[in-house]
């Protein structure tokens, strides 16, 4: 009889404890994870707007609006707005072949689009010039066509294309899978084609995943550098994105100016964040209910 | 037809796929291929006095080096950062989440001049360490530390969602039983996590290898001290040594698909480790 008691006695405090640490032990590693993002995350964010604005706002104003940075926006602007709607549509086109259909090799598809992610930038800037390149499979016709690709916009787009092409079809593939078929399906028996049902059925369903890559592929779109990088040749005004923008400037030991362009990127990537944080909570809140 | 596809009502499958597989031709595999092919100019001893040279073997010690002792310390942060986010309430927890992914959203020149500004000798954190005798910025330090913020979230991100997912039933039982919660940790929790973990550690190493823009400005790029592969490919190309260039690219890519490998083994490994237990 005296077993009963005893153990409600030993367990009832006991609980509170067995799946915690001691508050002690908590605090201690709260504060060295929180010290560590502190000093390799927290630090060099605020650095960059410190150094950005260390000679004052019109050094600022004037770093971020001379004609070369402008052209570099406009260029990063443009690369992007090409890339993004390639890439969209390829997302779709890979998450609806995979996720709605089941075929051989699929695996070895989900794996080659990953591909350009485990390629270094510098390689897959280098790839391009070999084709492209004077030297290049193409550089004759190219050069008797007068056509630049390297060293010039179209090399920049492609390089920002490769590096770009996982980002909407990996958030799409996983959810238009677990979705599964049978609202298409419907939609196609009750006599809809393929259009109207990916319009009506299938693009409402992913809207979020799809505003989430978007956002993923945008923000690496506008901040890739060494792809870039190798394709670029550095033209100050006319081939260089924001990105390459502040090396050349830090190069020229212009720290002012180099940190309040990189100020902007660093203000594109806070967007980023902010965007990803909020569309996370929207499908948490949609799933919880 | 019918061995290649399961039949479906749905429409549509021929065209996406057709437009799947042409895209990826044209933007990655045929521009990887090149690669390779144009490799294949050099003769197989030409090819290995060049990826041997011992410029070459000194970038892949460096690459390597910081790459793993980048992954080592950002397995055990990471791991750190990624408990304290689950398990334990602090103010500003959903700030310092959604601060993780900054590395993968900060562009990586941006981040370059930024360690660099901040780990110089006369930058706020470099200011400390050069009187100790430490210096970090030019130095190999200085591309593992570069490599280390740009790996960070890697760990985190794979290690977190596991974490949320441990069953506490396991953790209560041990504790009756009398285990004490370091016993509980490494015994239970700590097996639970060790798929995700290495996955994490393979693709924060996977991410250091290939970097090259956070890491050129911190590291001084001194030949045989602090200069690591891609920027060797860069200074090979812009010396219009295209042949060169690409033998060592060869390399990196070669490399780089045996990581996938391990890193799809690993997630194989993490979604079957529900059923042995």
């Amino acid at each position: 009889m005296t077993t009963i008691p005893l153990l409600q006695a030993s367990s009832a405090p006991h609980k509170i404890l067995v799946t915690q640490e001691s508050p002690w032990a908590r605090w201690i590693l709260t504060l060295l994870a929180l010290s560590f993002l502190s000093l390799f995350l927290l630090l060099p964010l605020v650095a960059v707007f410190f150094e950005a604005l260390k000679k004052g706002w019109d050094v600022y104003i004037a770093a971020i609006t001379e004609p070369d940075a402008l052209a570099a926006i406009q260029l990063t602007l443009t690369a992007a707005a090409i890339a993004i709607p390639l890439n969209l549509a390829f997302g779709i086109a890979a998450a609806w072949a995979i996720a709605k259909f089941e075929f051989r090799g699929k695996s070895i598809l989900i794996s080659l689009i990953d591909l350009p992610f485990s390629v270094s930038p510098v390689v897959a800037g280098l790839i391009y010039v070999l084709i492209f390149g004077l030297q290049g499979w193409m550089g004759p016709w190219l050069r008797e066509h007068d056509i630049s690709i390297i060293f010039a916009v179209p090399g920049i787009v492609l390089a920002t294309i490769f590096v770009t092409v996982p980002f909407i079809a990996r958030e799409l593939i996983p959810l238009m899978q677990a979705q599964g078929t049978e609202e298409e399906e419907a939609a196609i028996i009750l006599g809809a084609n393929g259009w109207q049902t990916l319009w009506y059925i299938t693009l409402p369903n992913i809207k979020w995943g799809l505003l989430y890559g978007t956002i993923l592929c945008n923000a690496r779109a506008m901040g890739e550098f060494g792809a870039v990088s190798v394709v670029s040749g550095h033209i100050r005004g006319l081939t260089n994105t924001l990105s390459l923008h502040v090396e050349i400037l830090y190069n020229e030991y212009n720290s002012a100016a180099a940190f309040a362009v990189a100020s902007l990127l660093a203000l594109l990537a806070l967007i980023t964040l902010a965007l990803k944080t909020f569309i996370e909570s929207r499908v948490a809140q949609k799933t919880s209910r | 037809m019918s061995t290649f596809k399961q039949y479906s009502v749905l429409p549509g499958f021929n065209l996406a796929l057709g437009f799947t597989l042409l895209y990826l031709s044209l933007v990655v595999l045929i521009p990887l291929s090149a690669a390779f092919i144009h490799s294949a100019k050099l003769t197989w001893p030409e090819f290995w006095s060049t990826v041997t040279a011992p410029r070459v073997i000194a970038s892949y010690r460096l690459t390597f080096g910081a790459s793993f002792a980048a992954a080592v310390v950002n397995a055990f942060f990471g791991l750190l950062v990624a408990w304290v986010l689950v398990r334990y309430p602090f103010p500003g927890k959903r700030l310092v989440d959604a601060l993780i992914d900054l590395p993968f959203a900060l562009p990586t020149s941006v981040a370059g001049i930024t360690l660099t500004a901040i780990y110089a000798g006369n930058g706020w954190i470099g200011q400390y360490l050069e009187p100790l005798g430490i210096k970090v910025a030019f130095t190999p330090i200085g591309v593992f530390v570069a490599l280390t913020f740009i790996g960070l979230p890697f760990v985190v991100r794979t290690v977190q969602p596991v974490l949320e997912d441990i069953e506490k039933e396991l953790e209560e039982a041990a504790a009756m039983l009398g285990a004490t919660r370091w016993q509980i940790f490494r015994r239970i929790i700590f097996p639970t996590i060790l798929p995700a973990l290495t996955t994490g550690f393979a693709l924060a190493f996977a991410r250091a290898i290939g970097e090259y823009g956070s890491v050129i400005f911190i590291a001084g790029n001194i030949p045989m001290i602090s200069e690591i592969t891609p920027l060797l490919i860069i200074t090979k190309l812009e010396q219009y040594d295209y042949t060169g260039a690409t033998a060592i690219a060869v390399v990196m890519l070669v490399i780089s698909f045996i990581l996938l490998l391990i890193i799809n083994l690993l997630q194989w490994w993490v979604h079957h480790r529900g059923i042995k237990v």
